[in-house]
């Protein structure tokens, strides 16, 4: 028995053992990038891009299709593996998005790269599967005044209406991703508990969603907080199957992203150059920048299959054509003006 | 002692007391999870604005305006703000006013104002002028050290010696920077080993702290986390800064990583102010109130008043007519 309990102690101890000379004694290094836990920083990001989606949403002026298919071609010649094409919304609620289909018809699909497309609701998803979509998303909301104020529904409806969705997608094969705001906080309730964004999660992955991508929406978040969120919804969903989505709002977005790395998180959205935000959400405005994030990623040694300088060169052409400074601050310091 | 039978050593693994014992796997997690999140309680922050910031404005700040910007920022609870420069106005005009800005600022008793000292002659003007703290300007690239100071690294050493010599002498600490030290505009990549190099012989000569600078603002978390590895050999982590551009939107990310390895000084200035007449391309310190809003967010006391140093830029933003290049200014200001 005092053997046994021996060997017990020394199999935990040298495990402990192991575990307090990563995290305490030399590698500031290692410790700083995670490896204490057992797991360095990902060999390989998957970048969601999400401008022609989310950015362009959020534009005055309306993009004409040709423009917004010229985006997206430019977007898939820069080696993005998924490009988040349009929604299939109501024209009403957002009358950029009204030529879907148009845009969806037009783009050039490269081959091993995805083109998702948002679906609020059956009708959205019939809709883009006609226009030959082969993904859709989702878009839940970890706030429920948020969720009213959005989607124009509570929490748990939007989840009946997504669990519709993802029953026609199964049947027809068709990928689902799911996207949960309001992750680090909310414009309407403020403070928003890791807990609500792990239930909202873990009901869109127990649906079938493959991925759930978290939003901090209006970009208050800090990487205490991120570290915190990621932490409570880790235990209900595979951190394989997550994805952060970062605001740059007040300028926290690439520290969350470092943070969310450090906890194994390898999906990262971003918007090429800076585009987009929430017309809901007050105050809220551009997404990270794919151009900064690439930059980082590639930095940190991190594939991503992007080319960088084709990346910028899509950037150059939206905001010629919005007249506009790019947000991205890789682009601003190449651009000698 | 014999051999542990191996349905013994399969019921001891690691897997299995974490099934059998929860609390095990939560504890270690909890460890995880804290090791990511490990930060100084205090970090301090040295406002370098009304110097590295306005030094690079092309339109003169009148003295009485600079003067202004350094007492709003000394009500905003800042414990460093860099008031000015004693270098020749022939090389950096914005700075002419140096005794002026010096003499007419209300200094706060909380507040210590180091100034800019490249030499001798600037230390005793600035001493004259009733500086009770300097500061030295070193770089780890020869080149840009040549286009910046215009002396090779063991030239600008010998007359660092000078100043702090004298400093000594008198009772003033010295707070030595080296800038380039996660790239060059000139030469590129520069060598950790560099930067421990010229850091280690700063703090050798007597200064106590060693702000150490991405001046051209193209380093990443990798880069910053081998380069403060490197120094930290060297040097203690207390007597460490970090003075980051946000150039290329990478400072705040580079100052986490800085935060993780123990680092509690950050460098930056009001409304991003800055960059370096020296370093083609280079613009954008990191903005203070962004910095101040990470740490805070990570609970981490700075003794900072935010709103006040939003308010504090908004002045400096409207007299020089244009925009913050603070992101939480920009969100909070509703112009």
């Amino acid at each position: 028995m005092a053997t046994l309990m021996r060997f017990v102690n020394h199999s935990f101890c040298s495990r402990m053992g192991h575990r307090s000379i990563a995290l305490s004694c030399n590698s500031s290094v290692a410790r700083a990038f995670g490896a204490a836990a057992g797991k360095p920083l990902p060999a390989k990001v998957k970048i969601v891009e999400v401008g022609p989606r989310d950015g362009l949403q959020n534009e005055q002026t309306i993009v004409p299709a040709e423009v917004k298919i010229r985006l997206i071609d430019m977007l898939s010649e820069a080696g993005l593996p998924v490009i988040e094409a349009t929604s299939f919304v109501s024209p009403k609620w957002v009358p950029q998005m009204a030529d879907q289909v148009e845009v969806m018809q037009g783009i050039h699909k490269k081959p091993g790269v995805n083109y998702p497309v948002l679906t609020p609701n059956l009708k959205g998803f019939q809709a883009a599967v006609k226009a030959g979509a082969q993904e859709v998303a989702i878009f839940g909301a970890a706030s429920e005044l948020f969720s009213k104020k959005n989607i124009n529904c509570s929490v748990e409806e939007s989840l009946q209406r997504f669990e519709e969705v993802t029953k026609a997608a199964k049947a027809q094969g068709v990928l689902v991703r799911g996207y949960v705001s309001c992750v680090l906080g909310c414009p309407y309730e403020g403070k928003v508990s890791p807990e609500k964004v792990a239930h909202v999660a873990k009901r869109l992955y127990a649906m079938g969603c493959y991925e759930i991508s978290l939003g901090d929406t209006t970009g208050v978040g800090t990487p205490g907080g991120m570290s915190e969120m990621l932490e409570a919804v880790k235990q209900e969903v595979p951190v394989d199957a997550l994805a952060v989505h970062c605001h740059d709002t007040y300028g926290q977005a690439l520290a969350n992203i470092l943070v969310a790395l450090q906890m194994g998180i390898s999906v990262v959205d971003s918007s090429i150059a800076g585009l987009g935000g929430c017309p809901y959400a007050k105050g809220a405005s551009g997404n990270v920048a794919t151009e900064d994030v690439v930059y980082m990623l590639h930095g940190l040694g991190i594939q991503t299959g992007v080319d960088l300088h084709k990346l910028m060169d899509a950037g150059a052409f939206i905001c010629q054509f919005l007249n506009r400074r790019t947000s991205s601050k890789v682009s601003q310091a190449a651009c000698k003006l | 002692m014999g051999s542990i039978p191996s349905a013994v050593k399969h019921c001891l693994s690691y897997e299995t007391l974490a099934q059998d014992y929860p609390w095990l796997a939560r504890w270690l997690q909890e460890e995880k999870y804290g090791a990511i999140c490990e930060f100084p309680k205090t970090v301090k922050i040295v406002e370098v604005g009304p110097r590295d910031g306005l030094q690079n404005e092309k339109e003169m700040v009148p003295t009485e305006v600079k003067i202004q910007l350094i007492n709003m920022l000394s009500e905003t609870g800042l414990p460093v703000i860099e008031a000015t420069s004693f270098v020749s106005f022939k090389w950096v005009p914005q700075m002419a006013d140096h005794v002026d800005v010096l003499k007419g600022i209300t200094k706060s008793p909380h507040v210590k104002y180091p100034v800019l000292t490249p030499n001798l002659r600037g230390y005793q003007a600035a001493v004259e002028a009733g500086a009770t703290e300097v500061a030295v300007f070193g770089s780890a690239s020869e080149t840009f050290s040549k286009k910046n100071i215009n002396c090779s690294i063991k030239e600008s050493m010998l007359r660092f010696k000078e100043v702090i010599s004298s400093a000594k002498q008198a009772g003033i600490p010295v707070r030595g920077y080296v800038s380039c030290a996660l790239g060059c505009p000139y030469e590129g990549h520069i060598e950790p080993a560099k930067v421990t190099e010229v850091a280690k012989m700063m703090y050798d000569l007597g200064c106590y702290e060693i702000s150490l600078g991405d001046t051209i603002g193209v380093g990443t978390p990798k880069l910053m986390a081998n380069m403060l590895q490197s120094v930290m050999k060297e040097i203690p982590t207390s007597a460490l800064a970090v003075h980051c551009h946000d150039t290329h939107g990478q400072a705040l990310a580079n100052i986490l990583i800085a935060l993780q390895m123990g680092i509690s000084v950050v460098d930056s200035s009001v409304a991003g102010l800055g960059g370096c007449p020296y370093a083609p391309g280079a613009s954008g310190n990191v903005s203070t109130e962004d910095v101040v809003y990470m740490l805070h967010g990570l609970g981490i006391e700075t003794g900072v008043n935010l709103s006040k140093v939003i308010n504090a830029g908004e002045f400096i933003c409207q007299a020089l007519n244009r925009r913050t290049h603070s992101k939480v200014a920009q969100a909070t200001v509703k112009s």
